[in-house]
């Protein structure tokens, strides 16, 4: 809960093109924006947009709007649909207090897939987070999102993981108010089922304190 | 859920900058909206067509800038108020209108909206708009913020009516395409009704009547000036006598509060934020210079404000003069985007504190992770993108010519066609539909030597708002060249908008589409059609056509975007791997697959040596079939 009270909150929520991030972000916003905030939502984008590096800066005030663009080293909490890209993102808006949650199921960029690069491993990068931030959750939100039929809902076991960490002033039933506003039946059930993964997760998992 | 049609004042919700910016033109009772699909303003007149039918507009996504504009125009002639909003290259476009316009004056608000892209996130080129308002001596207003957008974009449409004129609003991408809250104002209840009177004089400006009407605009500019002095769109914050005056607008507002707040120099420095940008309220920046003996200007990309304000205070008979710092003095860069971290730094330099954002030890650290673990995402054609197999087919008709042809090409997708996935084909790309008109050119020098075979391409929107003037001119000066349309159906890269050749409006109502083969028929050039996932036909085409040198070609290359087809169907094939087939590294191909095509849905196993399919991202277009020399790749129809 230690980053609950800090004024601008400055949560990045960072992906790959096509991850669903800015989605997740908007629902964010709007969950806070109805208890009251002033809610920035900004994109940074990597050197291309298809396929390319996307992050979503949430910036979240009692006392006034922010602008979308988070200044260098001030991220409180950093949430990673993939594991590179929550690096990425660490290496330039981290600090000592950050706070990292983070899916571990890589996207290969182009370099990788067409075997000129090689992807650094899980040990590799979970060491570079060690390093760059306060403490780290990891999850497997892409597994549990296949294991319900669809990659795509990986965003939704994220925000669930956000949420349940407790890093964040806003509970879970407001966000699902969220979902409900926001989805069509059909999908709705799905996209609720996937955040409770997230939180259900994130709250038996052990968390990698360092500090 | 934001809902810009709610009729709930006093509620906020959680708008882009260019939601609000159509929030405030349906506050203004605007009636009609027009605009060709540009990044960052697209959103604008996308948003709007998705209200039109509940609350009676009409919204188009027109040819061009230029037609958007003269359909805002002609609303405005007829009483009803209008917008029209574009990107920077399109104000190039919308231009030649807009300068005779400023002559003729509007009846009813017209505002122009231009969503500049510093750093040129989504664009070719990162030009500041803002120049053309001082050219043409029309009014700028310039928001900050989320709300200032709604509440600006409202009153434009007043100060266009005040005026006479139309009005200028620019937008950047860090407002248009950032999220803030905004308060709702109320919807007016209208009942428009359109008429022109035509017993009024002409709107019209020819030799004769052009310095009388340049007159009357430098004398609308001393009226502008003295409403801007009374604007609440322009605000101070700081102490009444400060060290250092911030004079800012735009985006530059919340980065230079941010600066001043991480530095604490509140106390000693002000921030003048300006949102009536041109003309300039002279009275209200000469109030605030007075008070300080230091300017330091921060704006996005151009120093307009900055020239424009050392003018101002050359002006000002006080006998003072200030230090000005801004991108002149090198503290603000006068090219890509402005960050809270440049201004920080300029503060921090004009004031002599220090200021790191990260412990040294830190920073080393970050640096040396980022170096070691993490790599680039190049840009590429998505899984199944039919300008990949397109590219391809013309890398190897090229190379089959043999006389070193090559590829001219402009802005959409297909631009990727410079880069590794497009195979490294286009040699020159600019404005909108410039490749024809340069192919046009280079297709008439045989006489000086030239012999190089020349292919064009464009897109299918592209060839409706730019080429087919290039075409026609090509035609008919039989310019040697064959011009390839990459026609996917839809204006792919600003988010699938419709365009005349589609068989829907904006509004979502069905539209005659407009045949561009009919229509290359009707124009008397060779047109040949051909399907862009069939890369052996292609293939052939493009030989065939490139052999018939010596006048104008056309190929269209049909097929559907990949990601619009996923919207509504699914894939044509599922396509796998026959492991035994493939041979990997030993096959001679340079792994044609994974290394050369670079399709993202082809995963290159550094463990097995063989090629896999990432079923999560191939689209199931099975081109890649026919791109295997072994074999090894199959599809089955998928059932």
């Amino acid at each position: 809960m230690s980053q609950g009270r800090k004024d601008p909150l400055n949560l990045i929520i960072t992906g790959v093109g096509g991850q669903g991030n800015i989605l997740i972000s908007k629902l964010i916003g709007e969950a806070m924006l109805e208890e009251g905030y002033w809610v920035t939502i900004g994109e940074t984008y990597g050197a291309s947009q298809r396929g390319g590096s996307v992050a979503s800066h949430l910036r979240i005030s009692r006392k006034t709007q922010h602008g979308p663009l988070t200044p260098e080293g001030q991220a409180d909490i950093i949430l990673g649909l993939e594991p590179v890209e929550s690096l990425r993102m660490l290496g330039v808006y981290g600090n000592p207090t950050s706070d990292v949650i983070t899916n571990i199921r890589p996207i290969h960029p182009m370099a990788v897939a067409i075997g000129e690069a090689e992807y650094p491993s899980l040990d590799r990068i979970k060491q570079g987070i060690r390093e760059l931030s306060h403490e780290a959750w990891y999850l497997d939100a892409s597994e549990i999102a296949i294991g319900l039929g669809a990659p795509l809902l990986t965003n939704m076991v994220m925000a669930g993981a956000l949420i349940g960490s407790g890093l964040m002033p806003v509970g879970e039933e407001k966000f699902e108010r969220q979902l409900k506003a926001n989805f069509e039946k059909e999908r709705l059930s799905l996209n609720l089922k996937a955040f409770g993964l997230g939180v259900s997760t994130i709250r038996k998992g052990k968390r990698a304190s360092h500090n | 859920m934001s809902n810009i049609a709610a009729n709930a004042p006093n509620t906020s919700q959680l708008l882009m900058g260019n939601e609000a910016i159509a929030r405030g033109a349906l506050e203004a009772g605007v009636g009609v909206a027009a605009a060709y699909p540009g990044n960052p303003s697209s959103e604008i007149i996308a948003t709007l067509a998705q209200v039109a039918k509940q609350l009676n507009l009409y919204v188009e996504w027109a040819v061009n800038e230029k037609v958007a504009l003269e359909i805002a125009a002609g609303a405005s002639f007829a009483g009803i108020r209008a917008i029209a909003a574009m990107k920077q290259n399109g104000l190039n476009v919308a231009l030649d209108f807009l300068a005779n316009l400023n002559l003729t004056g509007v009846p009813s608000g017209l505002v122009l909206v231009v969503s500049d892209d510093p750093g040129g996130i989504s664009s070719t080129n990162e030009q500041d708009s803002r120049h053309v308002a001082k050219a043409l001596d029309l009014p700028l207003l310039e928001p900050a913020t989320f709300q200032e957008a709604k509440d600006m974009a409202k009153w434009a449409f007043e100060l266009s009516e005040e005026i006479a004129n139309a009005c200028l609003m620019r937008s950047v991408t860090r407002i248009s395409h950032a999220r803030g809250n905004v308060t709702l104002g109320e919807l007016p209840h209208l009942e428009n009704q359109a008429r022109f009177d035509i017993s009024r004089r002409p709107y019209a400006s020819i030799a004769a009547t052009a310095p009388k009407f340049h007159e009357r605009l430098h004398q609308n500019l001393s009226r502008m000036s003295e409403i801007y002095e009374r604007s609440p769109f322009n605000w101070y914050v700081g102490p009444k006598s400060p060290d250092l005056l911030i004079v800012t607008c735009g985006s530059g507002w919340f980065h230079s509060k941010e600066a001043v707040g991480i530095l604490s120099k509140e106390n000693s420095v002000g921030i003048l934020k300006l949102g009536t940008t041109w003309p300039l309220p002279k009275g209200l920046i000469s109030r605030y210079f007075l008070q300080t003996p230091k300017v330091l200007v921060i704006e996005e990309i151009d120093a307009f404000l900055e020239t424009n304000l050392k003018e101002l205070s050359a002006d000002l008979t006080t006998g003072r003069t200030w230090t000005f710092f801004g991108k002149a003095s090198g503290h603000v860069n006068p090219f890509g985007e402005i960050t809270p971290d440049f201004i920080i730094h300029a503060i921090a330099d004009i004031l002599k504190v220090n200021y790191v954002s990260r412990s040294v030890d830190y920073q080393k650290k970050s640096q040396t992770i980022i170096k070691e673990s993490i790599l680039p995402r190049d840009s590429q054609f998505c899984a199944g993108c039919p300008h990949r197999t397109t590219f391809w087919a013309m890398k190897d008709a090229l190379r089959m010519d043999g006389r070193q042809g090559f590829v001219v090409g402009d802005i959409g997708c297909y631009s990727m066609g410079l880069a590794s996935t497009g195979f490294s084909q286009i040699k020159t790309v600019h404005a909108m539909g410039s490749g024809m008109g340069i192919a046009s050119g280079l297709g008439k020098l045989n006489q000086f030597g030239f012999n190089q075979p020349v292919l064009a391409v464009c897109g299918d929107s592209t060839f409706f708002h730019a080429v087919i003037p290039a075409l026609i001119n090509a035609i008919h000066s039989q310019a040697d060249f064959l011009l390839v349309v990459l026609d996917n159906a839809g204006t792919a890269m600003t988010g699938f908008q419709p365009h005349p050749g589609t068989d829907m409006n904006a509004m979502g109502a069905p539209s005659p589409p407009v045949d561009i083969e009919k229509l290359c028929q009707a124009l008397g050039v060779k047109v040949m059609v051909t399907d862009a996932y069939d890369v052996k036909e292609t293939t052939q085409k493009l030989i065939d056509l490139l052999r018939d040198e010596g006048k104008p070609r056309v190929l269209i290359c049909r097929r559907e975007c990949a990601l619009i087809r996923a919207r509504k169907e699914n894939p044509l094939y599922r396509v796998r791997i026959n492991p035994d087939k493939c041979i990997g590294e030993d096959c001679g191909c340079e792994r044609f697959c994974t290394r050369v095509f670079k399709c993202p849905g082809l995963i290159w196993d550094r463990n097995t040596k063989k090629v896999k399919i990432d079923e999560a991202v191939c689209s199931g277009c099975g081109v890649c079939v026919e791109i295997c020399s072994q074999e090894a790749i199959f599809r089955e129809a998928n059932g």
